[in-house]
């Protein structure tokens, strides 16, 4: 057992799994000599080829529409959109597309593809560099979508995204690449998609979060804990599918529920599980279902007072886990 | 097989520079049995295609869009994909007679197009004859307009990986030319060389838009001197030319890299049964263009070549009404997919 960040933990993953099985192969934007501009695809070049590690033109359309091409043919590519913001050229080809094939195809063609976007704010990456684009493919059927925040869980769940037959769109926030490191196993593990993870196990009220905002709601988690406030922390892991029991589970036993992640807050994530609760645990709830999420601006902004006053950041969360733990 | 004289046509890259020869002869490696089974199989298209507009009317066929006037293109290629042996088609919304020629029964094509149970490629899920037809080596998800084209590229790009010849054949429209994705796709195809023919069945309308608004060109095969490959500029309702130049860009591809065939073709009917061309084509138009009908063209060809006898076109005629009867009355009475499917198949296993 070592201790790792994430971004060594992807890198490891991708390596592992292009050791494992000839057909995974890596296309994006500087994924060759220059290893990503985040390093995930360092040395991989030079161990596997430019056959199977493919600088492409700077055109993201094509990057998804022609890993698409080869999954057809059975291949496992693993296109890398450079920055999340840059992901909208390519959304015909994920969300028209790929997320279609086996529905439109009536399970004749399968999609074993994995596109891996660093996303997210908090970096000082403006309006371009920033965004969450969760919302849009959690909204959409046929895809799968991955939202690690641990090395552990990175590297479990890349490892599970690359051997799947269907879409997956594996989410890296990019603030946690160096930021959050944690003990890798050495040696062979996956994690399933589709199974949310208690990262810390409380009595009081639940708060559902995934990315970033889960290492937030952690520490706001620690802070009341001191005030007599036992929050219990589910981690989602995975969007898609979305660990409905384990959620129900938390809030059936704590009666309270707050939602926190740095999208939008209109139409999100926090909205589904909001009425996944209401509808499902309606009789356990003793207070009203809370979200703290980023608000209706389009990105976070550039100016450092924009980007904190945007973020779920701890304090936040803790001022509304002390508001509903008072019902 | 004896060498092949290029037929009349335009290499694009070296400057529009033509290199002829006396139109409508018949290719030397090409058997009777062939020709006239390609004559049989187009006969059958067109009689489908104008049953699915009449059905359309009837209230029976929600939505159709017609191959007639591209039958030359579509049979031609097809054949030479055929003798090939080893090519995958990317189709696009306007290619029935490709799909339907590639094997597909009269009953099935019926089947697509109003709905039922049976319908080969999405089994009821989508516009008819879009999906996938895997026996028959065939993808086309969708008719978002050039979203085929990276795909067939990235599909050939996973053959070369995995060490098989397969070349892909991806059709698309001149409406599609403009997209994005196309120059995407013909970029990257251009720069790892890869075995794809990108066959554009230039009728000069998208829907109601003329070429003139599409382009400043004159010729869309030129487009493909800035990739760095070979285009060509061909007559589309010449079966036998569109078989031959397929032919050798199959070739081609598969040693050298991709190649951008054009085939001037004519759009008989409105977009759809839902559009009326009538607001935005001159009234003579069709007429004249119907005077090169390619299905009447190759019986001609084949006729004055010995290949085939009056009474054997009009047995196909007779033969391909009786097979589109029996598809209409087996594909109405035949079941709509049962609503249990409806959750079928998001997600793959």
């Amino acid at each position: 057992m070592a201790v790792k960040s994430v971004i060594e933990a992807v890198r490891e993953a991708i390596r592992e799994e292009m050791q494992r099985d000839p057909t995974v192969f890596v296309m994006g934007e500087d994924v060759g000599a220059r290893g990503g501009v985040f390093l995930a695809t360092q040395g991989l070049v030079e161990e596997f080829g430019e056959e199977r590690v493919i600088d492409t033109p700077l055109a993201e359309a094509s990057i998804v529409g022609i890993a698409l091409g080869a999954a057809f043919r059975g291949q496992r590519p693993m296109p890398e959109i450079q920055f999340s913001d840059f992901v909208w050229p390519s959304i015909n080809q994920l969300i028209g597309e790929a997320a279609r094939t086996c529905y439109g195809t009536n399970g004749a063609v399968q999609v074993p593809m994995t596109v891996r976007i660093p996303y997210g704010g908090g970096i000082r990456g403006g309006l371009f560099h920033s965004q969450n684009v969760e919302t849009h493919f959690f909204h959409t059927p046929g895809l799968k979508v991955v939202t690690p925040c641990t090395p552990y869980d990175a590297k479990g769940l890349l490892k599970s995204a690359i051997r799947d037959n269907n879409p997956v769109v594996f989410l890296e926030h990019k603030k946690t690449y160096r930021l959050v490191r944690g003990e890798v196993p050495d040696g062979e593990y996956t994690l399933p998609l589709g199974q949310a993870d208690v990262k810390r196990p409380g009595s009081n009220v639940t708060v559902v979060s995934y990315g970033l905002t889960l290492h937030y709601c952690l520490e706001a988690a620690q802070e009341v804990a001191a005030e007599g406030i036992d929050a219990e922390v589910v981690d989602l892991r995975t969007l898609t599918p979305l660990d409905k029991d384990t959620i129900l589970t938390s809030v059936r036993k704590t009666g309270k529920l707050l939602v926190a992640h740095e999208d939008n807050i209109t139409g999100g994530i926090g909205a589904e599980i909001a009425a996944l609760v209401a509808d499902e645990a309606f009789e356990y709830l003793d207070g009203p279902i809370m979200r703290v999420c980023g608000p209706d601006v389009p990105t976070m902004p550039f100016a450092q007072t924009l980007e904190d006053a945007y973020t779920p950041d701890p304090a936040k969360i803790a001022a509304a886990l002390r508001r509903l733990a008072a019902y | 097989m004896p060498p092949r004289k290029p037929r009349a046509r335009v290499d694009a890259r070296n400057g529009g520079a033509a290199v002829a020869e006396a139109a409508g002869s018949l290719p030397g490696n090409l058997s009777a049995d062939d020709l006239v089974d390609f004559y049989r199989r187009m006969v059958l298209c067109r009689t489908i295609d104008e049953r699915i507009w009449a059905l359309n009317r009837q209230g029976k066929v929600p939505i159709a869009a017609s191959s007639q006037g591209h039958e030359a293109a579509q049979l031609g290629s097809l054949l030479a994909a055929e003798k090939d042996g080893d090519c995958f088609l990317f189709p696009y919304y306007r290619d029935l007679a490709l799909k339907f020629a590639a094997g597909l029964t009269a009953e099935q094509v019926m089947r697509s197009f109003m709905g039922k149970v049976g319908d080969p490629y999405s089994n009821g899920r989508q516009f008819p004859l879009q999906g996938a037809d895997i026996p028959r080596k065939i993808i086309q998800i969708s008719n978002v307009v050039a979203a085929g084209l990276t795909q067939s590229v990235g599909y050939a790009m996973a053959c070369k990986m995995r060490g098989e010849f397969t070349v892909a054949l991806v059709y698309f429209g001149d409406g599609a030319s403009s997209q994005g994705e196309t120059h995407e796709a013909m970029n990257f195809a251009g720069v790892h060389k890869l075995p794809v023919v990108f066959i554009c069945e230039n009728n000069r309308y998208a829907i109601s838009v003329p070429q003139r608004k599409q382009m400043s060109i004159q010729e869309v095969a030129s487009r493909a001197a800035g990739y760095g490959f070979p285009g060509f500029t061909i007559d589309g309702m010449d079966f036998i030319g569109c078989y031959e130049a397929t032919r050798e860009a199959i070739n081609s591809a598969r040693a050298q890299g991709p190649v951008l065939l054009e085939m001037q073709v004519e759009r008989f009917t409105s977009h759809t049964t839902d559009d009326d061309d009538r607001r935005y084509r001159p009234s003579d138009e069709v007429e004249q263009a119907r005077l090169r009908d390619p299905v009447v063209t190759f019986g001609k060809l084949l006729l004055e070549h010995g290949v085939l006898t009056q009474e054997q076109v009009d047995e196909a005629a007779a033969t391909a009404l009786a097979t589109v009867d029996a598809a209409t009355d087996a594909a109405d009475s035949a079941s709509p997919p049962d609503v249990s499917t409806l959750h079928h198949m998001v997600y793959s296993s």
